[in-house]
C-alpha cells in the first residue's frame, strides 16, 4: 500500500511537468500578445516602448531559456504576479481565495454523497415503482439541464421571488479564511454545485446495487431468511459502494471546472470567481496557475480513490500485492 | 437512422424507395425516440426558418413592450430593450447550434486523427501519442477551455475560439475509442481473409478499417454535440465566448442574469429550456442508436 502511493506521489512531479508543458505551449503557439494585452488595444504605444516592455519581461529571450525559467520559478513557488491580484504574486493570491473554495466544494461533495447514496439506494429498493420512475425522470432532466441555467432559477426563485436566501456573495470573505462558514450565503451555490453532479451518484448507486443484488451471495443471503432491508444494506450496498469511491475521484474534477459557473452566479468569491476575473483581464500566468492547481487536485483525488479502493476491495488487493 | 442499419430493415432495404424505409423506421420507435424527434425537428425547423418567418425579427425593437412578460402579441415576452424572445431564442438555437455541431466535429475529427495515428503506427510512437491524451484528457474540460479561449479569441474571433476550446478538450476519449477499435479489427478473421486474398493497405482501409469505425465515430459525434452546447452557452454566458451583440443561448442567458432583478424571469428560463430540450432530444436519439449499435449494452437494469 505505502509502496503504491510512493509510487504514485513520485508520478505527480511528471504529470505537473507535462501539464505545464502543454499549457506553456498553448501559450507560446497562441497568436496572443501579452505586451498588447498589458498595452491595451487604444493605447498608442511607440514600437520601442513595447520592446522595452518585452525585454523586461524577457520575451526577447529564446522559448527554452523562458521555458526554463519559467520551470525553475514555478519549482520554487513563483508562479508569476497577476493583472487582478493588483500585481501580487500569484501564489498568495489562490491561498487567500482557496478556503472559500474548498468549504464550496467540500460542502456540495458531501451533498452529493449523502443524496446520491439515499436516493440511489431508495429507488433500487423500489425498483420498478413509480418513485424509482420519477428519481430517474429527474436525474436524466437534470443531466441535460446546465448548471448555470439552474443557479439562475434557483437565485431568482429563493432569493429574489421569496426572499429566503441571499442572492449571492458572502458577508465577510475573511470570516471562511478564519474557519467561520456563512452557511446563508454557502446554501444556493452549494447546492447548485451539487445538482452538477448529482444525478449521475444517484444512477450510479442505483445500478451497481441492481447488478450487485443479482449476485450469488445475496441470493445465498435472501435464501437464509434474511430480511430484504438487511440483504439491501448490509449484503448489497458496502459492495455497490466500492466502485462508488472511483466515482468521486473522476467527478472531483468536474466540481472543480463546476465551481467557475457557480461562483460567478453568486458571486461566492473563490478560486472560480478569480479564474473568472482572470479571464475576463486576459491575466494569463493566473489561469494558468489555477489550471495547474486544478491538476495536481485531481491526481490526489485519484489517487486517494485508488487507495480506498485497495482498501476496500480485498480482491484488488491481492491482485496488485 | 436508415432502417437498413435494424436488425429487421433488411427485408424493408428492397420493399420501396427510401421514403418508405424511413417511415417504417419511424413506425418502430419507442414513443420517447419518437417524441425526441419531433421535437427535435421542431427546433431546428424554428431555427432554421427563424429569418423567414416575417413576425420573428430578433432585432426589432418594440419601445411600448420592454421587459413584457410572455403574452399573446409575445409568447415568450420581450427583452430589456423591447426584443422579441421567441425570435432571439429561435436565432440563438441556429447560432449555438451550428457553432456546437463544427465544435464536435472538430473534436471527433482531431480524435480520430490522433487514434488513427496512434493505432496504426504502434510502438513509440503510439506511447507518446497515448500519453499525450492522457494529459488531457486529466485536464478539466471548462478550465483548460477557458485558457484556451482567452489565448486564441482575439485572433480566431468567439465562435472560432469556441470551436478551438471545445475541439481541443473533447478529442481524448475518442481517440481511445478509435485507437482500441482499429487495434481489435486488425485480429479479426475477416482481416487477415483479406490480407490473405492479396488486399493492400488501402483497400484494408477502405472495406474493413473505416466502416468498422464509422458507427463508433458517429456515435461519438452525436454525444459530442449537446456537451459543446452547453460549453458555447457557458462560456458565453461568462462574457469569455461569443461576441455580446449575437444572440446566441448563452448570450440571452447573460441578458437574463441582468434581467432576473426587474423580474424578467422569461429571459433567464426559455433559452436554458432550449438547451435542456436540445440536450435531452440529442442525448435520447443517441442512446437508441448506441443500443441498436450494441444491444448488448442495452441495460437489464431498465425495470
Amino acid at each position: 500500500m505505502l509502496k503504491l502511493v510512493a509510487r504514485r506521489l513520485a508520478m505527480l512531479p511528471v504529470i505537473l511537468l507535462a501539464v505545464a508543458t502543454l499549457t506553456y505551449a498553448l501559450t507560446e503557439i497562441s497568436p496572443f500578445d501579452p505586451v498588447s494585452a498589458y498595452v491595451g488595444a487604444e493605447n498608442d504605444v511607440s514600437p520601442e516602448r513595447r520592446a522595452e516592455i518585452a525585454h523586461a519581461w524577457g520575451f526577447d529571450q529564446p522559448v527554452y531559456e523562458r521555458f526554463g525559467r519559467w520551470l525553475w520559478n514555478m519549482a520554487h513557488g513563483d508562479l508569476g504576479n497577476s493583472v487582478v491580484a493588483g500585481g501580487q504574486p500569484v501564489s498568495s493570491e489562490i491561498a487567500s481565495r482557496a478556503s472559500a473554495s474548498i468549504v464550496l466544494v467540500g460542502g456540495a461533495l458531501a451533498l452529493v454523497l449523502v443524496g446520491g447514496l439515499i436516493f440511489g439506494v431508495l429507488a433500487a429498493a423500489f425498483r420498478g415503482t413509480v418513485f424509482d420512475w420519477l428519481v430517474r425522470t429527474l436525474c436524466y432532466f437534470n443531466t441535460a439541464a446546465p448548471s448555470f441555467w439552474i443557479g439562475l432559477l434557483a437565485l431568482y426563485v429563493f432569493s429574489i421571488e421569496l426572499g429566503w436566501l441571499p442572492a449571492g456573495g458572502t458577508s465577510d470573505p475573511r470570516a471562511i479564511d478564519a474557519g467561520g462558514v456563512d452557511l446563508a450565503h454557502l446554501v444556493l451555490p452549494m447546492i447548485v454545485l451539487a445538482l452538477t453532479q448529482y444525478a449521475w451518484f444517484v444512477l450510479f448507486v442505483r445500478n451497481t446495487l441492481l447488478e450487485v443484488l443479482r449476485e450469488d451471495h445475496v441470493q445465498f443471503a435472501r435464501a437464509q431468511g434474511i430480511g430484504e432491508v438487511a440483504v439491501l444494506l448490509r449484503h448489497a450496498l458496502p459492495n455497490a459502494l466500492i466502485p462508488f469511491v472511483t466515482l468521486v475521484g473522476t467527478n472531483l474534477a468536474e466540481l472543480i471546472g463546476g465551481t467557475i459557473l457557480v461562483e460567478s452566479i453568486f458571486g461566492w468569491p473563490g478560486l472560480g470567481l478569480l479564474a473568472l476575473d482572470a479571464a475576463r483581464s486576459e491575466d494569463i500566468p493566473m489561469i494558468v496557475a489555477i489550471t495547474l492547481a486544478a491538476s495536481v487536485l485531481v491526481v490526489l483525488g485519484n489517487l486517494l480513490a485508488d487507495v480506498l479502493y485497495r482498501v476496500m476491495d480485498p480482491r484488488v488487493r491481492e491482485a496488485t500485492a | 437512422m436508415s432502417a437498413g442499419s435494424s436488425a429487421i430493415g433488411g427485408s424493408l432495404r428492397h420493399a420501396g424507395g427510401i421514403g418508405q424505409r424511413l417511415t417504417g423506421a419511424v413506425l418502430r420507435w419507442p414513443a420517447s425516440v419518437r417524441v425526441a424527434a419531433a421535437v427535435l425537428a421542431v427546433l431546428v425547423v424554428g431555427a432554421l426558418a427563424s429569418d423567414v418567418i416575417a413576425p420573428l425579427d430578433d432585432r426589432a425593437v418594440d419601445l411600448d413592450n420592454v421587459l413584457a412578460a410572455p403574452s399573446w402579441s409575445y409568447l415568450l415576452g420581450t427583452d430589456e430593450v423591447g426584443r422579441d424572445l421567441l425570435a432571439r431564442v429561435l436565432h440563438g438555437v441556429r447560432i449555438s447550434l451550428a457553432i456546437a455541431v463544427f465544435a464536435a466535429l472538430a473534436a471527433v475529427v482531431a480524435g480520430a486523427l490522433v487514434g488513427v495515428i496512434a493505432g496504426t503506427m504502434g510502438g513509440k510512437i503510439d506511447a507518446v501519442a497515448m500519453r499525450a491524451t492522457d494529459v488531457f484528457a486529466s485536464q478539466n474540460h471548462f478550465l483548460l477551455g477557458i485558457l484556451l479561449l482567452v489565448l486564441f479569441r482575439p485572433a480566431l474571433g468567439g465562435a472560432g475560439a469556441i470551436m478551438l476550446a471545445v475541439g481541443l478538450t473533447h478529442w481524448p476519449s475518442l481517440a481511445r475509442i478509435v485507437r482500441g477499435e482499429l487495434m481489435s479489427v486488425r485480429e479479426r478473421p475477416f482481416v487477415a481473409a483479406a490480407v490473405g486474398g492479396g488486399a493492400g493497405r488501402l483497400r484494408l482501409a477502405r472495406r474493413h478499417y473505416v466502416p468498422h469505425l464509422m458507427p463508433a465515430v458517429g456515435l461519438a459525434f452525436v454525444l459530442t454535440v449537446p456537451h459543446a452546447i452547453f460549453h458555447e452557452s457557458a462560456y458565453s454566458f461568462l462574457g469569455l465566448g461569443l461576441e455580446p451583440h449575437r444572440a446566441s443561448l448563452g448570450n440571452i442567458l447573460s441578458d437574463g442574469q441582468r434581467s432576473l432583478l426587474a423580474g424578467g424571469w422569461w429571459i433567464a428560463l426559455f433559452p436554458g429550456l432550449a438547451i435542456l430540450l436540445a440536450a435531452m432530444t440529442i442525448g435520447t436519439l443517441a442512446e437508441y442508436w448506441r443500443e441498436h449499435l450494441h444491444p448488448r449494452w442495452r441495460s437489464e437494469l431498465e425495470l
